[in-house]
């Protein structure tokens, strides 16, 4: 590419730090109130791998909705089949699950979490074309089709799997703390919040340097123009769509061997927390998705331990402080 | 000469509302044509058809012997159409050379052709790595013409170019819409400064109440105070 010597810049907007520094904040916020040092890093730990699972989940929907304006209520659908796909490995090789030997746990966790990912993305595939392809630029019909295709995946999973929670144990060696003083932290946690900012660091790579990240960028801003300029953004849109449920399914598959267990409705209980955080984030939003996922599993740790009774709504009295401060999201990208 | 694009008859209705009623008329190739008209008349609406952008319900659209008419807009971009909308549409969030990286469909730029671009826009070059998002509005409007006339393009349709632009902006403006004419190509321009159509327009369409209302030379047009004032409601103060 021909490059141009670089004249003066203009002065770059300065960054918004402000979301950014919210969960350092509220993480030293509480520290008082909690008391204890060593609760406080294992809530911290807990909030920070809790949010990364719901990131990775979240991270698909939020440049859906920013691309194609599409309010996907399904899915928890692709979330719920990653777990489901899961156990079709995990449990025929529970022999190399449980030797404690981090290469064996690995060998039978990859193929398991890459093939969820490929049968969450195929059903992406299959959503889009079926479901959300008649229905652009129909919120409320979006709303209803998706909806019902949560419901079918969901009844299909009990009608194949049969209606049991089936238990997905831990591999051996992700099991147990790594105990620094006294202050112990959970390995999986660990490996959770790793594999959320490889995630998180690979998107904006994507985003930020890649003619495909332009083109997504573009599209969420004004998509129109990326099709006036020659770029056929459905096509665009079903690479995202498909990408986006993809990651639902490896969230699916990580939260499943979070709760070791799996259930058909586990996608749709975390709609809810998916959509909070990707509405507190900016709709299209990678960043704000990124941060909102953190507070959202902060306030419900955080709040878990600090006053129980308000777990049930401490997440939405959290979206509506956020909304209160900021309407359209930590971060907004669209004009929606 | 050879029309590059005719319109027959088109109606376009957005919702509800019916807002061309029949648009008639034909963009000579290699010609600069004006299309001019009131506030309201359709001629956004009558570009963004020719796009794809707002389909039309009736009617043709011809380009080039073939019609775009149900074709969707990508397609109409890759048959050499560039658009320019009156929003200008940059992408705020992408820097000046991302803009065009994305405008540049073929691969890399043309460098010979991105200097002859700097020429008439030197801030483009200048700000080429800021976000297009910090720029003014006379530097978008550029952009906003770079990305259409960084590859070769065989039509060029342009809404309201020099809209709320300083005068010294709008001679560098017409000056590179004159270049680009000269090097072949044709252009459909909708503009509310009738002294900058008469600087370039070759032919002229008016449009009133989403139906063209009159065909002929600029220069015709230009000469004919009572037709201006009839078909544009100009006074002749409006252009002393």
């Amino acid at each position: 590419m021909t490059d141009v010597p670089a004249g003066e810049a203009l002065p770059k907007p300065p960054l918004d730090i402000v979301p950014l520094m919210l969960p350092v904040a509220l993480a030293l916020a509480v520290i008082p109130l909690i008391g204890s040092t060593s609760t406080w890093v294992t809530l911290t730990v807990a909030s920070l791998a809790m949010g990364m699972m719901i990131f990775i989940m979240a991270s698909g929907l939020t440049l859906v909705f920013g691309l194609m304006d599409v309010l996907n209520f399904g899915h928890g659908a692709f979330i719920a089949v990653g777990a489901y796909v899961a156990t079709l490995i995990l449990l025929p090789m529970a022999a190399w699950v449980q030797v404690d030997s981090l290469w064996l746990n690995l060998v039978a966790v990859a193929p398991a979490a890459l093939l969820a990912m490929a049968v969450a993305g195929a059903l992406g595939l299959v959503f889009e074309r079926v479901l959300v392809r008649p229905v652009y630029g129909q919120h409320l019909k979006q709303i209803l089709i998706t909806m019902g295709g949560l419901i079918v995946a969901e009844q299909a999973l009990y009608a194949l799997w049969g209606p049991q929670i089936i238990p997905l144990p831990l591999p051996a060696a992700l099991r147990g703390s790594y105990v620094i003083g006294d202050v112990a932290i959970a390995k999986y946690r660990l490996l959770a919040m790793l594999v959320g900012l490889v995630v998180f660091a690979g998107t904006m790579l994507v985003l930020n340097r890649t003619k495909i990240g332009l083109l997504i960028r573009a599209g969420v801003e004004n998509r129109e123009m990326v099709e006036a300029l020659g770029y056929r953004i459905r096509r665009l849109f079903l690479g995202v769509f498909m990408a986006g449920s993809a990651l639902a399914g490896l969230g699916g598959v990580m939260w499943g061997l979070y709760r070791e267990q799996v259930h058909a409705s586990i996608g749709n209980e975390l709609m809810i927390l998916v959509f909070i955080v990707v509405i507190i984030g900016g709709l299209g939003s990678v960043t704000g998705c990124f941060i909102g996922a953190i507070l959202v599993a902060m306030v419900a740790n955080y709040g878990g331990f600090l006053v129980p009774k308000l777990a049930l709504v401490s997440d939405i009295l959290l979206m509506v402080a956020i909304l209160m401060w900021r309407p359209r999201g930590l971060y907004a990208v669209t004009n929606r | 000469m050879t029309d590059m694009l005719t319109l027959r008859g088109v109606q376009t209705h957005i919702g509800r509302y019916h807002i061309l009623h029949g648009v008639d008329f034909a963009v000579p190739e290699g010609q600069t044509t004006m299309l001019l008209g009131r506030n309201g008349a359709g001629k956004t609406t009558t570009l963004r058809t020719i796009m794809g952008l707002s389909p039309p319900s009736a009617g043709d659209i011809v380009l080039d012997g073939a019609s775009i008419a149900r074709a969707a807009t990508p397609d109409i971009a890759m048959r050499g159409v560039g658009y320019v909308p009156e929003t200008m549409a940059v992408f705020s969030d992408l820097t000046v050379k991302e803009n065009l990286v994305l405008a540049a469909r073929s691969g890399p730029f043309d460098a010979a052709r991105l200097e002859w671009i700097f020429g008439f826009f030197p801030p483009l070059k200048k700000f080429w790595l800021s976000r297009a998002g910090s720029l003014s509005g006379g530097q978008k409007q550029m952009l906003s013409i770079a990305r259409a006339i960084v590859e070769p393009r065989r039509l060029l349709l342009i809404d309201e170019p020099t809209k709320g632009l300083a005068p010294a902006i709008v001679g560098a403006l017409i000056d590179c819409f004159a270049e680009i004419k000269r090097a072949g190509a044709t252009i459909l321009l909708v503009e509310q400064n009738f002294r900058v159509a008469e600087a370039i327009g070759d032919t002229v369409a008016v449009m009133d109440n989403g139906r063209i209302v009159h065909r002929g030379a600029m220069a015709d047009l230009s000469r004919d105070a009572a037709l201006q004032e009839r078909l544009l409601g100009l006074s002749l103060e409006a252009h002393q």
